[in-house]
């Protein structure tokens, strides 16, 4: 064995060491009447042994079975306060609800947390600090808005923020109602340009891959582009960004910009990707913020087995964070298992792409 | 194993993204099709004006030469497909082996295609009702001493192709010699054509860059429609319903053709069965313009009798066999689905599966992935009944009992409406039915169209938009 992959292993074994450690901490606080909320003390009295005692690290999770979502739909939502946070301000953010009740989680500090790691990953020549951003996406109960905004004020911005509310557009796609479609789209993206144009030096952009594309062929017919409009570097997300639409974006779209890919929810918290270009096919694996949340791929039919490397499976999340425990929730996302490498030492999710199980009935990429 | 790639505007682009066409029965992948993504086409269709101005730059009779000598390299050459070759029956073999179609009929197909371009210039002036071809160039010119303009309405037509069709093909064939640009999103299981077409067309001299192909997803489509200003789509009836209304779109669907039998020569109905058989079963029942229902006041139970033991024999045969005439259904579990919704229609009243009697067997015959439905002729003793207006893509026909008098109110939209009467006031209320689409006045069977004619609508007048143009000298 070489020496690098000597450093290597040891490094993928310290990741695993902090999570363990981390795992047991979470764990205690949940779980102990004095911190953990009212869900998860509940629920202790239902399992017969106390996780407290038992719990030696994150395999041991595996235990609580699957984190069923119809826990986080309706109230009251108070259960998910841990007491340990009695008397802090809290956000409630959403995901889904189209239709029917959405699930809901809690948040305190843990969105600024995700999003301040997040930017230890950006490249200043890119998102320069100092320089205002755009946050063209579903803003409304999402985190999205204010995580965007607080990575914007952490890196010594302002943000600016245009909103899209993916719930209409998904009717407006269901009902066949393709005209209000393109309407809403252009009305989102005319506001967008008339930020762009105002001179407040926006450098930095998140959106969303149908917007990103809106925009560009917006810019691109009034002869600009996303770089001459001084945006340097963008982020980005969801299942339909595949090697494909990244290939698309950087060649035809982009104009020289950066643009990283991120993969995440509301639930789970941002997941930045490795390195992606040229160099190795546009393929985009992503890294949870490990310890504090964690992504697996595991076996469609057991999910309790994570795939071989390489292999294909179901997405399932796990968040640790002293404001919300979500351990072994089964994302409705597929992808294929990537290795740990240098700069996030433990396992990652490639190709990510709607879960086959749910993927017909799923409208997805809409915003 | 061939890969066929996007054409944008005639130059290849190899997508990440690659999708399969798969052998209907067995599964076997037997090319790979690189996916393009909506984002794609938006960005290319900046560039749509380019196609036609490089179909301009040749005039229609050139077009319309290069376009027949396009027909005969279709029929005989051996023409580029993606990253290889294929001979005449090479494309044969492999549009059967994916859409299930018999082979014959793949020829049969083939032979529409080629006539249609051979005959080019005759189609173009019928549909043009003689207008001299320059002046769609022009855009402007003078016709029997009045000023006349003609304005095209988009660069390139946007075309949602079919998987389960490939008979659809010869409707955009005229839109070349037209000088406007194709964009074509095949259907997944038949790329087949569009690929050996447009390597016809650049063979016989037409511009690279008047024709793209998107093979791709629903995403793909909507791109298509979205992007181009006129565009054709070929759906079922909520795809129709979806468009209907809007000048943008021509959506193609079921036909819902009939032949209708007046009281005056219902009494005859045996003349007319070879007819009636023809046009219910040519095309294996798959067309649009194949007649789905029989309707006259009398005789019925005879006439569907009759055609039930003339269709009792056919049976599923190999897609290479000389004689196979039934096409499979390819998607996995479409004709288990099409059997059980017959089977429900037939519980009610006064609605009978008259072929039951003569069929050995059930009428669903499972081939690997796929399925066969054997001919189905149902009576129906009334109009009222639910399926006596169905169509189902295979040889299946209701023989529907309805005065006549109640009969034209009663049918329904219909592509294709075949009538043997010489009742005139009954012909004079079928020339004045706006429901009727291509109307028959006689035994012509349904399937048998004068291509010089419009079919769903003058494509021309969909292209091109007759305005008015006057011009004065300048000092």
């Amino acid at each position: 064995m070489s020496v690098s992959a000597t450093a290597a292993d040891a490094h993928v074994r310290a990741a695993r060491e902090a999570l363990d450690a981390w795992v047991c901490e979470v764990v205690d606080w949940h779980f102990d009447p004095a911190t953990g909320c009212p869900f998860w003390l509940e629920r202790a009295k239902t399992l017969g042994w106390d996780p407290r005692r038992e719990f030696r690290g994150f395999d041991d999770l595996r235990r609580f079975g699957s984190f069923e979502d119809e826990w986080l739909r309706g109230g009251p939502v108070q259960r998910w306060v841990p007491r340990g946070l009695a008397g802090r301000p809290v956000y409630v953010f959403e995901t889904g609800g189209t239709t029917g009740v959405p699930k809901t989680r809690i948040a305190c500090d843990d969105f600024r947390l995700d999003y301040e790691l997040f930017s230890a990953t950006l490249p200043d020549d890119a998102f320069p600090k100092g320089s205002n951003w755009l946050m063209l996406g579903p803003s409304g109960p999402r985190r999205l808005r204010l995580a965007v905004e607080h990575l914007a004020q952490y890196r010594g911005g302002i943000c600016f923020c245009v909103d899209l509310d993916p719930r209409w557009v998904i009717k407006l796609i269901q009902k066949g109602w393709s005209e209000h479609l393109h309407a809403y789209k252009d009305h989102v993206i005319d506001q967008a340009i008339t930020i762009l144009q105002a001179n407040h030096d926006i450098r930095c952009l998140f959106t969303t891959p149908k917007l990103l594309e809106a925009l560009a062929l917006r810019l691109e017919s009034m002869r600009s582009s996303i770089r001459k409009a001084g945006i340097t570097g963008i982020f980005s997300g969801g299942t339909e960004f595949t090697p494909q639409w990244n290939r698309f974006a950087h060649e035809e779209l982009l104009d020289g910009a950066y643009m990283t890919p991120t993969y995440g929810n509301t639930l789970m918290g941002l997941a930045a990707s490795a390195p992606t270009g040229p160099h190795n096919n546009y393929t985009i694996a992503y890294y949870a913020p490990q310890p504090r949340a964690v992504i697996e791929v595991v076996d469609f039919d057991d999910p309790g087995r994570v795939v071989e490397y390489g292999q294909t499976g179901r997405v399932r999340l796990t968040t640790l964070t002293k404001e919300f425990f979500m351990p072994g929730f089964l994302e409705r996302d597929e992808g294929e298992r990537e290795p740990p490498f240098e700069r996030y030492p433990w396992d990652g999710v490639s190709g990510v792409r709607p879960y086959r199980g749910v993927a017909a009935t799923t409208t997805v990429g809409v915003y | 194993m061939l890969h066929l790639p996007i054409l944008r505007w005639g130059e290849p682009y190899t997508s990440m993204d690659v999708d399969e066409v798969v052998h209907f029965a067995t599964g076997e992948p037997m090319a790979r099709v690189s996916r393009a993504n909506g984002g794609l086409i938006q960005r290319d269709m900046r560039k749509a004006q380019r196609a036609r101005d490089a179909l301009r730059a040749l005039p229609i009779d050139d077009l319309i030469a290069r376009v027949g000598r396009a027909g005969e390299l279709y029929m005989e050459g051996t023409l580029p497909m993606g990253d290889g070759t294929q001979t005449p029956q090479e494309f044969v073999r492999a549009q059967s082996a994916s859409t299930g179609l018999p082979e014959q009929m793949c020829r049969a197909n083939m032979k529409k295609n080629a006539f249609v371009l051979a005959e080019m210039r005759g189609i173009l002036t019928s549909l043009t009702r003689g207008l001299a071809f320059d002046l769609l160039t022009s855009g402007h010119g003078e016709e029997r001493g009045v000023p006349i303009g003609y304005q095209a309405q988009s660069p390139a037509l946007g075309l949602v192709l079919p998987s389960n069709s490939p008979g659809v093909h010869v409707l955009w064939l005229p839109i070349v010699p037209l000088q406007v640009g194709l964009v074509l999103k095949p259907g997944p299981q038949e790329p087949w054509t569009p690929y050996r077409m447009a390597a016809a067309f650049f063979e016989a001299g037409i511009p690279r860059e008047a024709i793209s192909i998107y093979p791709g997803e629903a995403d793909v489509g909507a791109a298509v429609l979205d992007s181009c200003p006129r565009s054709l789509i070929f759906g079922g009836t909520p795809t129709v319903e979806r468009y209907r209304g809007n000048p943008r779109v021509q959506a193609h669907g079921p036909g819902f053709s009939k032949i209708l039998l007046g009281d005056d020569r219902v009494d005859d109905w045996e003349r007319y069965l070879d007819m009636m058989v023809e046009s219910v079963f040519a095309n294996s029942g798959r067309s649009c313009i194949n007649c789905s229902g029989v309707w006259a006041s009398r005789h019925t139970r005879e006439i569907a009798d009759a055609l039930a033991r003339r269709l009792a024999d056919v049976q599923p045969l190999p897609p290479e066999h000389p004689d196979a005439s039934l096409a499979a259904f390819t998607v996995p579990g479409a004709a288990a689905a099409i059997s059980q919704a017959i089977d429900a229609d037939l519980r009610a009243p006064g609605v009978t599966d008259v072929t039951a009697t003569y069929r050995d067997g059930e009428r669903l015959r499972p081939h690997g992935r796929a399925g066969y439905l054997l001919p189905t002729v149902v009576h129906c003793a009334s109009p009222d009944a639910a399926v006596a207006t169905k169509e189902y893509m295979f040889p299946f026909v209701t023989v529907v009992e309805c005065p006549q008098e109640r009969m034209i109110g009663a049918i329904g939209p219909t592509l294709v409406c075949s009538a043997i009467t010489c009742h005139e006031p009954f012909r004079r209320q079928l020339l004045d039915a706006v429901h009727i689409d291509r109307l028959n006045l006689g035994p012509v069977p349904t399937t048998r169209l004068n291509w010089l004619q419009p079919h769903e609508g003058n494509i021309v007048e969909f292209l091109f938009r007759a305005r008015a143009f006057q011009t004065a000298p300048l000092e």
